[in-house]
C-alpha cells in the first residue's frame, strides 16, 4: 500500500472498493490491527492506535468466511468476547445471558442460540458473525466482503438489513467489497482503491459525476474510452474534432471517457462523432440502436426517441452530452485528471 | 407409505445405493482378513491361556516380578504418550503453521521412528544416554542416570510414539483457519485464551487418537526398550520382555498368561480412550 490517507468520520458507513489485489482487505486489516503498516499511523478518535495490539483495539471484525467457532453454539460464539474478558471487567452471568437474548433478537435469530454454526445457512452465519462482533460494543465495525459468499437474493436482503443495523447502532462502519453496486448502494462514502493506492474518496454521487481518474470512471459503472489527440486546444478523434474543453491540457495524446448514457443521436451535421447502425430494436419509449462508432472497436447501445430517423446500416451523427478527458503519458497510461465539458 | 418400496417391510438394508457397489464383497474380505490376521491369533492366545482359568491368571498377575513389569509397562507407556501428546502437538503445529527453510526435510524426519528398526533406535539411544555417552556423560555430572533405568524406557517410548501424535494432528491443524485465531484476538481474547478456547477444542479428537496410538504402540514396544532399559527385575523390566524370558524357560502357560493380561488391560484402556473420544466428538462434533 502506498500513500494511503483516509479520514473516517464517526458514525460513517464507508466502503473500500477495488478489484482483487488492490489492497482493500489489507487496509481493513491494518485498521483492525491484524497487519501492521511498515510506515504510517492508525488513529482512533485522534489517539494513536498504531502500536495497540488487536486485543485492545475494540474493533468488531466480521471475516469473509465468518470465522465462527464451530465447536461452540451460536450463543457461545456471540458472547465469546465477553467471556474472555478479565474477571474485573467481565459482565455477570446473568448480564451475559441477557446480552445473548438481546443480540439474537437484534440479528433476527431468536431461538437459534443452541444451534451450532454447521446447522445454519450462510446468511444466518453471517448474522451470527455480526452479532459476535457487536457483542463487544466495538469502536468501529469492520466487514470483509460481507456478502461475498452469499447467493444473490440473500445478499440483497442482507444489504438492506446492514443499512438498517448501521442506522440503529450508529457505529462507524467500514466494509470491503469488489462489487461497485454494493458500495454505491450502501455507503455514505466510497474509497476506490487500485494497486495499493487510493484513486478517489467520495460520495456515490461524486464518484459517478466527477470521477477523478480513468480508473475510477471505468471501474465505477460502464464507460467508453476513446483515444484522442490534443493539438492547439482542439481535441480530435479519428480526424474529427470533438467539442470538448481541453481544460488546459498540453498538446499530445489523451483519452476521452464518457458513459453510454451520455451519448445521443443528434441532428444531421452537428455531431461530434459518427457511427453506423448495426441493429435496431423497438423499446416502449423509442428505439435502441446498436451503433459502431467510427474508429472505435466496440459497439454501443444507444436509446433514442422515435422521431430521430435512423435506418439499419445507415450512418448517424452522435453528440456527447458529458465527457471527461485525461492525458496519456508516453506509455499510453493516463496520469493527471481534468474536467470534461 | 406414499412411495413404493422395492425392499420388503422388514428387510434391512445396510447400504444406500451407491455408484461404487460391492458392499458384500468388500465386507466379506474385511471379515476374513480381520479374522485371519487379527482375531484368530488373539483367539489362540486366549485359548492357550484358558487352561489357566481366572485363578491361574490372577496368580500370574500377582507374582511380584510380573506385577512390577506390568506396572512398569503401562505406567511408563502412559507417561510417554502424555509427553508425546505435548511435543507432538508442538511439532505438528510448527510443521503446518510456519514455513521455514528445511521444513519438508524436518517433516520427513518425523517418520523416522516408524521406519527405523526399533533395535537400532534402542542401541543408539542407549549409546547416547549411557554414562559415557554424549548426553549421558554431562547428565552423569548432575547425578542423573537415564540409560539402564526406567527413565531410559521413557526416552525410548517417547521416541517411538511421537510420529503417531504428529501425523494424526497435522491434517486437522492445517484445516484450522488462521482467521479463527484472528477473530478470537479481535474479540479481545489473549493468546493463551485463544489457544485453549479456540484452537485446542477442535484438535481434541485427533489428539486423543494420536495419544491412543502412541500409548498402544508403547505397550507393545520391545526392541528399542530392552537395549536401554537395563532390564533389572522389579525395576526396569517390561512385560513383553518377561514374556520372552518365560518362553525361553519353556514356561508357555506363564508367557501366555502375561500376554492375556496385557491384552485385557490394553483392550480396556483403548476402549476407555475410545469412549472419551466418542464423548469429545459429540461435544466438539460440529467441527
Amino acid at each position: 500500500m502506498r500513500d494511503v490517507s483516509l479520514d473516517i468520520q464517526p458514525g460513517e458507513l464507508v466502503a473500500l472498493l477495488g478489484p482483487s489485489g488492490s489492497g482493500k482487505t489489507t487496509l481493513l486489516r491494518v485498521i483492525a490491527g491484524l497487519n501492521s503498516p511498515d510506515r504510517g499511523r492508525v488513529l482512533f478518535d485522534g489517539e494513536n492506535a498504531t502500536n495497540l495490539p488487536v486485543q485492545d483495539r475494540h474493533v468488531g471484525m466480521v471475516f469473509q468466511n465468518y470465522a465462527l467457532f464451530k465447536h461452540m453454539t451460536v450463543a457461545d460464539n456471540i458472547v465469546y468476547g465477553l467471556r474472555v474478558r478479565p474477571r474485573r471487567t467481565r459482565p455477570s452471568r446473568a448480564a451475559i445471558k441477557a446480552r445473548v437474548t438481546e443480540l439474537l433478537q437484534f440479528v433476527q435469530l431468536d431461538g437459534l442460540g443452541g444451534r451450532y454454526p454447521s446447522q445454519l445457512s450462510g446468511g444466518q452465519r453471517q448474522r451470527v458473525a455480526l452479532a459476535r462482533a457487536l457483542a463487544i460494543e466495538p469502536r468501529v465495525l469492520l466487514l470483509d466482503e460481507p456478502f461475498g459468499a452469499l447467493d444473490a437474493r440473500v445478499r440483497k436482503d442482507l444489504r438492506r438489513w446492514l443499512r438498517d443495523i448501521h442506522k440503529q447502532t450508529g457505529l462507524t462502519t467500514v466494509f470491503v467489497t469488489h462489487d461497485q453496486d454494493e458500495a454505491m448502494e450502501l455507503a455514505d462514502r466510497v474509497v476506490v482503491l487500485n494497486e495499493g493506492r487510493i484513486e478517489q474518496i467520495g460520495t456515490p454521487e461524486e464518484l459517478y459525476d466527477r470521477p477523478a481518474s480513468p480508473f475510477v470512471i471505468s471501474f465505477v459503472g460502464e464507460a467508453v474510452a476513446l483515444p484522442v489527440t490534443i493539438a492547439d486546444g482542439h481535441v480530435t478523434f479519428g480526424g474529427r474534432e470533438l467539442h470538448i474543453d481541453t481544460h488546459g491540457l498540453r498538446s499530445g495524446p489523451a483519452r476521452v471517457f464518457f458513459r453510454p448514457a451520455d451519448i445521443a443521436v443528434t441532428a444531421e451535421g452537428s455531431g461530434d462523432l459518427e457511427g453506423r447502425v448495426e441493429s435496431l430494436r423497438r423499446t416502449p419509449a423509442g428505439v435502441r440502436a446498436t451503433i459502431a462508432i467510427d474508429g472505435y472497436d466496440q459497439t454501443l447501445e444507444i436509446d433514442s426517441p422515435l422521431d430521430r430517423s435512423a435506418s439499419l446500416g445507415g450512418r448517424v451523427p452522435l453528440s456527447l452530452a458529458k465527457a471527461r478527458i485525461f492525458p496519456a503519458d508516453e506509455n499510453g497510461d493516463y496520469v493527471d485528471a481534468g474536467d470534461g465539458i | 407409505m406414499t412411495s413404493p418400496s422395492l425392499v420388503g417391510k422388514n428387510a434391512r438394508r445396510f447400504t444406500a445405493p451407491s455408484v461404487i457397489p460391492g458392499f458384500g464383497l468388500t465386507f466379506g474380505y474385511t471379515l476374513i482378513y480381520l479374522g485371519l490376521i487379527v482375531l484368530f491369533p488373539l483367539a489362540t492366545l486366549i485359548w492357550q491361556s484358558s487352561g489357566l482359568g481366572f485363578s491361574g491368571l490372577y496368580e500370574i498377575a500377582s507374582e511380584p516380578r510380573v506385577a512390577a513389569s506390568l506396572r512398569t509397562t503401562f505406567f511408563i507407556s502412559f507417561a510417554a504418550a502424555v509427553v508425546d501428546l505435548f511435543f507432538g502437538l508442538i511439532v505438528a503445529w510448527v510443521l503446518t503453521r510456519y514455513d521455514f527453510p528445511g521444513r519438508r526435510l524436518l517433516d520427513a524426519f518425523v517418520d523416522l521412528p516408524f521406519a527405523l528398526p526399533t533395535a537400532v533406535a534402542g542401541i543408539s539411544l542407549a549409546a547416547l544416554y549411557s554414562p559415557n555417552g554424549w548426553f549421558g556423560a554431562p547428565l552423569a555430572d548432575y547425578d542423573i542416570k537415564i540409560a539402564f533405568t526406567r527413565w531410559g524406557i521413557l526416552v525410548a517410548l517417547i521416541f517411538i510414539g511421537l510420529p503417531f501424535v504428529v501425523r494424526t494432528v497435522q491434517p486437522i491443524i492445517s484445516e484450522l483457519e488462521a482467521e479463527l485465531e484472528e477473530a478470537s484476538a479481535t474479540l479481545g481474547a489473549g493468546r493463551l485464551q485463544t489457544v485453549i478456547r479456540v484452537m485446542l477444542p477442535p484438535l481434541a479428537p485427533a489428539l486423543l487418537t494420536g495419544f491412543a496410538l502412541a500409548f498402544a504402540r508403547s505397550i507393545g514396544e520391545y526392541g528399542s526398550v530392552i537395549f536401554i532399559a537395563g532390564n533389572i527385575a522389579y525395576v526396569s523390566e517390561i512385560a513383553p520382555l518377561l514374556i520372552v524370558v518365560k518362553l525361553e524357560q519353556y514356561d508357555v502357560p506363564g508367557a501366555t498368561g502375561i500376554a492375556t493380561i496385557m491384552l485385557a488391560i490394553s483392550f480396556a484402556a483403548l476402549l476407555l480412550i475410545n469412549l472419551v473420544q466418542a464423548w469429545s466428538r459429540r461435544r466438539f462434533g460440529h467441527v
